[in-house]
């Protein structure tokens, strides 16, 4: 559809997001917890958190959380009976005040869960999610999602995008027919946009660092190239905390718990990172060292995503940088990348 | 510094060392732990104030052992670490080359085990004076409050496990919540997973931690991890009259019997 732009009054967010309530859409949005920022149900616009640059984690569990049911069983003398959970029983949420990086990382999301046999619980949730986000006014040195096809006002993936456009105004981007429906429960909020409004000198500047064409392709012929890999990885730990955080990062792992009568099966996020991820019964591991899931983890998102989804799968937020234990700057590596590769 | 980068030199270059852990200058103004293979790389090493994480984990770490004969920079926490792993046999005496950065900045190579020993018991090993406080009002909760907190605690937590993986002490090859047959910790990130894992963790740390705080520093969530294994050590001390981290051949407190030993914890 045509984009539509509206003015919204700042002070009228309360009654935005209880207005949203009051029709029965639940809120999700960032919130400040401690040192922390999470993206949670909130009741009313004094908890959310507008005034970060980006919550700690990204706003995927909206439509993938770390732990998800997706079917109980009962045993009998008989056997296993199934009940299936509805992967369509999910209510229609607000998804607000998150970045243009989370938005566009469920386009990465929607590629990969969409492929093949489609993974209806992410897809349920997504198409009930409608995404507000906020357009960036400051960024920070570990952002980079003008290198990687995103930008601070990138309003691919959002439905309604906010840009703050004076210290009283909010510029409401209308893009999608989600966006429009959820935009007629405020309408009386909203007046009219001068179209001649040039959004980008309300956005952060953020430089592009590198030529993604190229990183894509010296990523894509690095396979081989134990050393780069091992030079980059050498002070990873092999934690999880950066796929955990990140906005695009899908992996995940099944578990069933149970007792003797009945049980759950269990989706959970997992990470590359880990050694026991493509450990085998046979008690071989194809990634015996951390080199090889560092390289795994890069080559995922700029070589294999690029080759059979035709997306990138990062946004270029760094929050996976930001939430290291040591450091490992993925700005920092794939400019390596790009510097140090001959292709 | 010029005499660190001068040593490091000279012992990269006798072949003494084939790699050397350090700090180096990160992104962001944050420090990160570089290897230094060869002389050129020896003015990366950088020694200030904010050059507090303990190295000691990657004496382990199977890559880097894989480049030869290990030097490590290491400060009073690491050096703790290295006696702790020493008494669970991760590590030899003579294996490592140990280069000590004092909090006033000066370097000491120690020779040998023994060395760091006679070093260790002249230092102040307690927690720092934040942590008790912290410690204080956590033990002057009452049994529900401290319940309460904990679990708000975890709730944030995603199991990332930064915390394991960042802790010198949680070197094992198949840890506890990796295991599956039987499973112990259930895999999920819910709240009984959670718990259960952050109980088990703090329970295998009992009398192992060296209080280096790596397990809180590493948590993305601001989990203030340390103070659940840091509570330990007191008990651990006036059970058993052990501190970790203190001795190359020190037995373990919760691994062994002494006919002495106090039982009034036996309920
Ligand atoms: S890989 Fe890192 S920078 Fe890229 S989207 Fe994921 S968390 Fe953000
Ligand atoms: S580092 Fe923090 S979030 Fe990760 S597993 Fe440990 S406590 Fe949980």
């Amino acid at each position: 559809m045509e984009k539509e732009l509206k003015i919204l009054k700042y002070s009228d967010l309360p009654k935005m997001i209880e207005k949203f309530i009051s029709q029965g859409y639940p809120v999700l949005a960032p919130v400040h917890k401690g040192k922390i920022v999470e993206i949670e149900y909130v009741q009313s616009l004094d908890s959310i958190a507008l005034d970060v640059l980006l919550s700690t984690q990204s706003a995927k569990k909206a439509a993938f959380p770390k732990v998800e049911k997706v079917l109980e069983y009962t045993m009998n003398k008989a056997g296993v009976v199934q009940h299936p959970v509805d992967p369509a029983d999910s209510k229609e949420t607000i998804l607000f005040g998150v970045r243009p990086c989370d938005a566009s990382g469920f386009k990465s999301l929607d590629a990969i869960f969409g492929e093949g046999p489609s993974d209806q619980f992410y897809l349920s949730k997504k198409e009930k999610t409608t995404i507000i986000s906020f357009s960036c006014p400051v960024a920070d040195e570990y952002c980079f999602c003008t290198s990687v096809g995103g930008g601070p006002g990138n309003t691919a993936g959002s439905d309604l995008q906010f840009t703050s456009v004076s210290k009283d105004e909010l510029l409401v981007e209308i893009l999608t027919e989600k966006g429009k429906k959820a935009s007629r429960i405020f309408a009386d909020l909203l007046t009219e946009a001068n179209s001649a409004i040039d959004k980008t000198k309300f956005i952060a500047d953020v430089k592009v660092v590198f030529d993604l064409d190229s990183v894509v392709a010296k990523t894509t012929a690095s396979f081989g190239n134990a050393e780069l890999w091992l030079e980059q990885s050498l002070r990873c730990i092999g934690c999880g905390a950066c796929a955990f955080v990140c906005p695009t990062c899908a992996c995940f792992d099944f578990q069933d718990e149970q007792d003797t009568k009945k049980g759950v099966r269990l989706r959970l996020w997992d990470s590359c990172g880990f050694s026991l991820f493509t450990l085998h019964t046979s008690g071989h591991n194809p990634r015996e060292v951390q080199s090889q899931r560092w390289r795994q983890r890069i080559m995922h998102k700029f070589a294999y995503m690029p080759e059979q989804l035709k997306v990138v799968g990062c946004e270029g937020c760094g929050r996976c940088s930001r939430a290291c234990p040591v450091d490992m700057n993925i700005k920092e590596h794939l400019t390596a990348i790009r510097e140090q590769v001959t292709v | 510094m010029n005499d660190l980068i001068k040593k490091v030199t000279q012992l990269l270059d006798d072949k003494t060392i084939n790699v050397f852990i350090g700090y180096g200058q990160g992104t962001a103004s944050r420090i990160r732990t570089i290897f230094v293979k060869n002389s050129s790389q020896v003015e990366n090493l950088v020694y200030t104030s904010d050059c507090t994480a303990n190295l000691a984990g990657y004496l382990l770490k199977h890559e880097v052992k894989k480049i030869g004969k290990l030097g490590i920079l290491a400060n009073d926490s690491a050096l703790r670490s290295m006696m702790q792993l020493a008494s669970e046999f991760q590590i030899k005496d003579g294996e490592v080359y140990v280069l000590h950065a004092a909090k006033d900045g000066s370097f000491t190579e120690f020779a040998d085990f023994q060395s760091i020993e006679a070093y260790l018991v002249t230092i102040d090993t307690g927690i720092t004076s934040d942590e008790q406080e912290r410690i204080a009002k956590l033990e002057a909760m009452t049994v529900k409050e401290r319940w309460i907190f904990w679990n708000k605690e975890f709730e944030k937590c995603i199991k990332c496990y930064a915390c394991r993986a960042a802790c010198p002490m949680c070197y094992c090859h198949r840890c506890t919540t990796d295991v599956n047959q039987p499973q112990w910790i259930p895999v999920a990130s819910h709240e009984q997973g959670n718990l259960d894992y952050h109980l088990m963790r703090a329970m295998h740390l009992a009398g192992r931690c060296v209080n280096c705080g790596e397990c809180a520093n590493a948590c993305p969530m601001d989990i203030p991890l340390n103070l659940l294994t840091y509570q330990l050590i007191a008990p651990i001390r006036t059970t058993f009259d052990a501190t970790a981290g203190m001795k190359a051949d020190a037995v373990y407190a919760l691994s062994t019997f002494k006919p002495d030993d106090k039982e009034n914890f036996i309920i």
